[in-house]
C-alpha cells in the first residue's frame, strides 16, 4: 500500500471516528460526562493552535494561552456590550489573530533566535496575566463590561446561531460546536498542512536558510503561521468562555501555558492527532487524579497526587529527558521498527528477492 | 563592451579588525564561467555570503543587471536570479529527495507542470531512485547533487556553486564537471573550488583570492604557471 | 522638591529590585546559555527559606543573607546535576525541563506549605522626606542590590574563581582545554546564580509576602531584564534594570501600575526589534 492511500485511509478512519463520536456520545452518555468532554474537547482545538505554530511553523511559543485568555476576554467584553453574539464570536477570532500579527512582526521581523522567542511569548502572557489580575477595582470596565481583576467575569451570556438572538446555543449544542469545530479545525490543518503553504512552512522548519536562498521570505510565512495560530487559540477561548460562562486570569498564568506545551510535547510535535491525544489524554489524568480541585485534600496522598502542578511538572521534565519526540512519533517509529525487522526476516526466509540495504 | 552581469564596486566585508573582504572589484560578463580560488580564509565564502545577501557588506555595492543589492534580503536577490549551492550542502533533511526538488521548483512553476519538472530534474541529477528516501539519511556526495537539483530548480541567471566537488569520489567529480559545462552554456557561473583536477576541466577564466582581495585574475593556463599563485596557493599545497 | 527626591529614590528602589530579580538569571544564561524558566521559583524557594528560618528563632537579617542562599544554592546545585547536565547545548529542551521544575516546585510548596501568603514584617522602621515618609526598608533593598553587583564584579575582575569563569564563557572547549573541569564550572555557576535568586527572593519577602506562586509576578520582569541587557551579565544588567526600572516607576508614578507594568513590556519590545542582541550586544560589548 502507498504512502498516499495510507493516508487517505488515515483521514477517512479520523473522520469516521470523530463524527460517530460526535452524534452518539450525547445519546449515549450523560449529561455531566457531555459536559467534560466538551472543555476536552475545546482544549483540544487549543492544542492544535501550537501543534501548528510549533510542531509544523518551528516557532517556540511558549504563550499560546495569550491568544486563547484574549479570544475568551473579548468575547466576554463585547457579549456585555452587545447581546448578540454574532460580532463578539468574530472579534474572539479576529482581535487575538490581530495580537498575534503584531507581535509576531516584532518577533519575527527582528530576527531574535528560537530562544528569545521563547522568552518573549512566555513574558507576553505573564504580562497579560499580571495586569488583569489588578484590574479589580470597579474603574477598570469596558463598556458594560466590568474586568474583575482576579476574580474574572461571570456569567457571560452564551452563543446564540447567527444574528437571531433569541437561539440561545445550550449545553448540547455545545458538545456538538465544540466536536464540529475540532474536527473542522484538524481537517482544516491537514488541508493547509497539503497546501504550497504548508510545505514551505515545513521546509523553513526544516532550513530556513536554504528556504531563504530559494526565494521564500521565512518573516512572512512564519509571521502568517503565528497569526492564523492565534486566531485559531482565540477561536477556542471563545468557546471556552461560554463553555463555563466565565473567564479569569488564571487564563493567562503559567500553568495554562505550561498545559498547552505539554500537551503538545507528551502527543509528540510534527503531527496533529498528537496533540489531541496529549491533550485529552493529559486532561483525562488531572480529572482521574483529582487534581482539578486546587490545593487538593488534606492527606498526603490527594496532597501528592491530586496536585497539579506537582503531576504535570514530573510528566514535562519527565518526557524531555525520557522521551522527547512525544507519543505519537515515538509509537510510529516503534511500529515502523516492528514492521521492518518483519520484512527482513520474512526476506531472509526466501519469501522475497534480496534488498540491498 | 556590454554592461556586466555582475559587478561589485569597493565591496569590503571587516569583523571587527579583521578585513575578510577588502574592496574588491569584481566583473563577471553574461553567460561568463568563471572560477574563484584561493588559500582557506582568502574570503572567497564570505564574497559569496555578500552576494546572495546573507552578510551584508561593511561598505562597497553589489550590482546585479546594472541594480544595485548589496542591502537587499537573501530572498529577494534569488528572486531576482542568483542561486547558490553552499559548502557545507544546505538541504531539507528531513524531507524526502522529491520533496526537496518540489519546493524549489513550485515557487515557479503551477502545480500540474511542476510534477514534470521535479521528474526531469531528479533525472538529470541521477536520483530518480532515490526519489522518495529522505535526504538526512543519503551519503554526502548524494546531498550536495540534491543541492544541485535545489538551486537548478530555481532555474537562476547567475549560479554560484561553493566547492561543488568536495568529498566526491573521482567519477562523481566528473560527472558535477560535466554538468558544470551543461549548465555554463546557458547560465552565467562562478564556482569556487581547491580540487585544481576539477578546475582544470572546466576553468576558461580564474580569479585568485588572497587575504580578501583580487590577487590575480587570468586565464586558468597563465594562471596554473604564475609564481606568484603558485606561492600563495600552489605552492603550499605541493609542500603539503 | 520633597517630590523629586521621593521619586528619585523609587526609582532608584525600582531599578535595584529589578537588578536584585534579574542577576541570578543573567548568570545562568550569560555563562551557560541556559534560560532558567524555574528562576521564579529559586526566589520563592529564597522567601520560603527565610521565613522558616525566621521562625526557628534565627535573626531575620542571618536568614535573609546567609540562609536564603545556601539552601537555594545547594538545590541549584542539586538541580544542576539531576536535571540539567543531561541536556547542555539543547537549549529549548532545558527551558522546556525547567519549566516542568518550575511547575513541580510550585506543587511541592503547594503541598508543604499551603497556598496561603506568609510574610514577615519589613525590619527597620519609615523616614521623612519633608511632608513624605517612606520605608527605610527601601534604602536597604537598594544598598543589597549595590553590594551584589558590586561583589560580582569584584569577584570576576580580580579572583581566579572569575577568570576560570570567564574564560569558559568566552570558549568552554578552550577552558577545557586548559585544564579547567567545565562540569565543576558549570554545577558552581548555575549554584551561584540559584544561591543570588534566593538572597533576592528573601530579601524581598518582607516587601511582597510569600506564596507558591509568586513566582510569576517575578518571573516576566527579570527575562524582560536579563534579554534586555544582552550577553554580558553585569553590564547587561545594569544597563536593562536601569532603564526599564526608570521607565515602570515614572509610568507608575504617572498613571497607575497596571499601566507601569505595559509600559515596561511595550519598551522591552521595541529594544528587542531595535537591538535583537540587546543592549550589550550593541554597547559596552567588552563589558563582564
Amino acid at each position: 500500500m502507498s504512502g498516499r492511500s495510507l493516508n487517505l485511509l488515515g483521514l477517512l478512519l479520523v473522520g469516521v471516528v470523530g463524527l460517530a463520536f460526535m452524534f452518539l456520545t450525547p445519546r449515549l452518555a450523560e449529561l455531566d460526562t457531555v459536559l467534560d468532554l466538551t472543555v476536552y474537547i475545546i482544549m483540544a482545538v487549543l492544542a492544535l493552535s501550537l501543534g501548528l505554530i510549533w510542531g509544523y511553523g518551528g516557532i517556540l511559543c511558549f504563550g499560546q494561552s495569550a491568544f486563547f485568555g484574549l479570544g475568551a476576554y473579548t468575547y466576554a467584553i463585547t457579549m456585555f456590550n452587545i447581546g448578540e453574539s454574532t460580532l463578539p464570536f468574530l472579534l474572539a477570532i479576529v482581535l487575538p489573530g490581530a495580537f498575534a500579527a503584531l507581535l509576531g512582526y516584532f518577533m519575527f521581523y527582528g530576527r531574535i533566535s528560537d530562544v528569545y522567542l521563547g522568552v518573549i511569548t512566555l513574558t507576553v502572557t505573564l504580562i497579560l496575566f499580571n495586569s488583569m489580575n489588578s484590574t479589580a477595582g470597579p474603574e477598570f470596565h469596558v463598556g458594560a463590561a466590568r474586568l474583575g481583576g482576579f476574580n474574572g467575569i461571570p456569567g457571560i451570556p452564551p452563543l446564540n446561531l447567527p444574528f437571531h438572538k433569541s437561539a440561545v446555543i445550550d449545553l448540547e449544542g455545545m458538545f456538538y460546536l465544540a466536536t464540529g469545530a475540532l474536527l473542522l479545525t484538524y481537517f482544516g490543518l491537514r488541508l493547509l498542512l497539503a497546501s504550497q503553504f504548508g510545505r514551505i512552512i515545513v521546509g523553513i522548519r526544516e532550513n530556513e536558510r536554504r528556504a531563504e536562498l530559494l526565494g521564500y521570505d521565512p518573516r512572512a510565512y512564519k509571521l502568517a503561521t503565528f497569526t492564523i495560530g492565534g486566531a485559531l487559540a482565540g477561536f477556542a477561548g471563545c468557546l471556552f468562555a461560554n463553555w463555563g460562562n466565565f473567564v479569569s486570569p488564571t487564563i493567562f498564568g503559567l500553568a495554562q501555558s505550561a498545559q498547552i506545551i505539554i500537551w503538545v510535547i507528551v502527543g509528540g510535535r510534527g503531527t496533529l492527532i498528537g496533540p489531541v491525544v496529549g491533550c485529552i489524554g493529559i486532561q483525562w489524568l488531572s480529572a482521574a487524579l483529582g487534581a482539578n480541585q486546587p490545593s487538593g485534600g488534606a492527606d498526603w496522598w490527594s496532597k501528592i497526587f491530586a496536585n497539579a502542578p506537582l503531576i504535570l511538572g514530573v510528566i514535562l521534565i519527565a518526557f524531555v529527558l525520557l522521551v522527547p519526540k512525544g507519543l505519537v512519533p515515538t509509537a510510529a517509529d516503534i511500529a515502523s521498527f516492528f514492521l521492518r525487522r518483519r520484512q527482513r526476516q520474512r526476506e531472509q526466509c526466501g519469501f522475497e528477492p534480496q534488498q540491498a540495504e | 563592451m556590454a554592461e556586466p552581469l555582475l559587478q561589485t564596486r569597493d565591496l569590503s566585508m571587516h569583523f571587527g579588525g579583521v578585513k575578510a573582504v577588502n574592496n574588491v572589484n569584481f566583473a563577471l560578463a553574461e553567460g561568463e564561467l568563471r572560477c574563484l580560488i584561493g588559500p582557506n580564509g582568502a574570503g572567497k565564502s564570505t564574497f559569496f555570503k555578500m552576494l546572495t545577501g546573507q552578510l551584508a557588506p561593511s561598505h562597497g555595492q553589489v550590482l546585479f543587471r546594472g541594480r544595485d543589492i548589496s542591502r537587499a534580503q537573501a530572498h529577494q536577490i534569488a528572486r531576482l536570479g542568483i542561486g547558490i549551492k553552499t559548502q557545507v550542502p544546505s538541504v531539507f533533511d528531513g524531507l524526502s529527495v522529491r520533496e526537496n526538488i518540489h519546493l524549489a521548483a513550485s515557487r515557479l512553476h503551477s502545480l500540474d507542470r511542476v510534477r514534470r519538472v521535479v521528474d526531469e530534474m531528479l533525472e538529470r541529477i541521477g536520483l530518480t531512485d532515490a526519489a522518495h528516501r529522505v535526504v538526512g539519511q543519503l551519503a554526502h556526495g548524494q546531498r550536495q547533487w540534491v543541492e544541485l537539483g535545489l538551486v537548478l530548480s530555481t532555474d537562476p541567471e547567475l549560479i554560484l556553486l561553493d566547492e561543488p566537488a568536495a568529498g566526491m569520489t573521482h567519477e562523481e567529480v566528473q560527472r558535477t564537471a560535466e554538468l558544470v559545462r551543461e549548465i555554463s552554456r546557458t547560465r552565467a557561473l562562478i564556482v569556487v573550488e581547491h580540487d585544481m583536477q576539477f578546475i582544470r576541466m572546466i576553468a576558461k577564466q580564474v580569479t585568485v583570492f588572497n587575504r580578501g582581495s583580487v590577487l590575480v585574475e587570468d586565464a586558468v593556463e597563465n594562471i596554473l604557471r604564475n609564481p606568484l599563485v603558485r606561492d600563495v596557493y600552489l605552492g603550499k599545497q605541493a609542500a603539503a | 522638591m520633597d517630590l523629586v527626591a521621593l521619586l528619585a529614590i523609587q526609582v532608584l528602589y525600582a531599578i535595584a529590585s529589578l537588578a536584585l530579580i534579574s542577576v541570578g538569571l543573567a548568570i545562568i544564561f550569560g555563562m551557560m546559555r541556559v534560560i532558567n524558566l524555574a528562576h521564579g521559583e529559586f526566589l520563592m524557594l529564597g522567601g520560603y527559606a527565610a521565613i522558616v528560618a525566621t521562625s526557628h528563632g534565627i535573626s531575620i537579617w542571618l536568614s535573609m543573607l546567609v540562609v536564603a542562599p545556601i539552601v537555594v544554592g545547594i538545590i541549584g546545585v542539586i538541580v544542576e546535576r539531576t536535571i540539567i547536565r543531561f541536556l547542555y547545548g539543547r537549549m529549548i529542551d532545558t527551558m522546556l525541563a525547567t519549566w516542568g521544575l518550575s511547575l513541580f516546585l510550585v506543587g511541592l510548596t503547594t503541598a508543604i506549605f499551603g497556598n496561603t501568603t506568609v510574610g514577615i514584617s519589613a525590619p527597620l522602621g519609615s523616614f521623612q522626606i519633608g511632608d513624605y515618609r517612606t520605608s527605610a526598608y527601601t534604602l536597604f533593598v537598594i544598598a543589597v542590590a549595590a553590594a551584589v553587583l558590586g561583589t560580582i564584579f569584584a569577584v570576576m575582575r580580580w579572583t581566579r574563581l572569575g577568570l576560570i569563569a570567564r574564560g569558559t564563557m568566552q570558549n568552554a572547549n578552550m577552558a577545557a582545554a586548559l585544564g579547567v573541569n567545565p562540569p565543576r564550572v558549570y554545577a558552581v555557576t548555575f549554584g551561584a546564580g540559584a544561591a543570588l535568586s534566593g538572597l533576592a527572593g528573601a530579601v524581598l519577602a518582607p516587601v511582597s509576602g510569600v506564596f507558591p506562586t509568586i513566582g510569576v509576578a517575578y518571573v516576566a520582569k527579570s527575562f524582560i531584564t536579563v534579554i534586555g541587557g544582552g550577553a554580558a551579565v553585569l553590564s547587561g544588567t545594569i544597563s536593562a534594570s536601569a532603564l526599564f526600572g526608570t521607565i515602570n516607576q515614572i509610568a507608575t508614578f504617572v498613571t497607575t501600575p497596571v499601566f507601569g507594568e505595559v509600559a515596561l513590556l511595550a519598551a522591552a519590545i521595541v529594544l528587542i526589534r531595535l537591538l535583537p542582541q540587546g543592549i550589550t550586544g550593541r554597547f559596552f560589548r567588552r563589558g563582564l
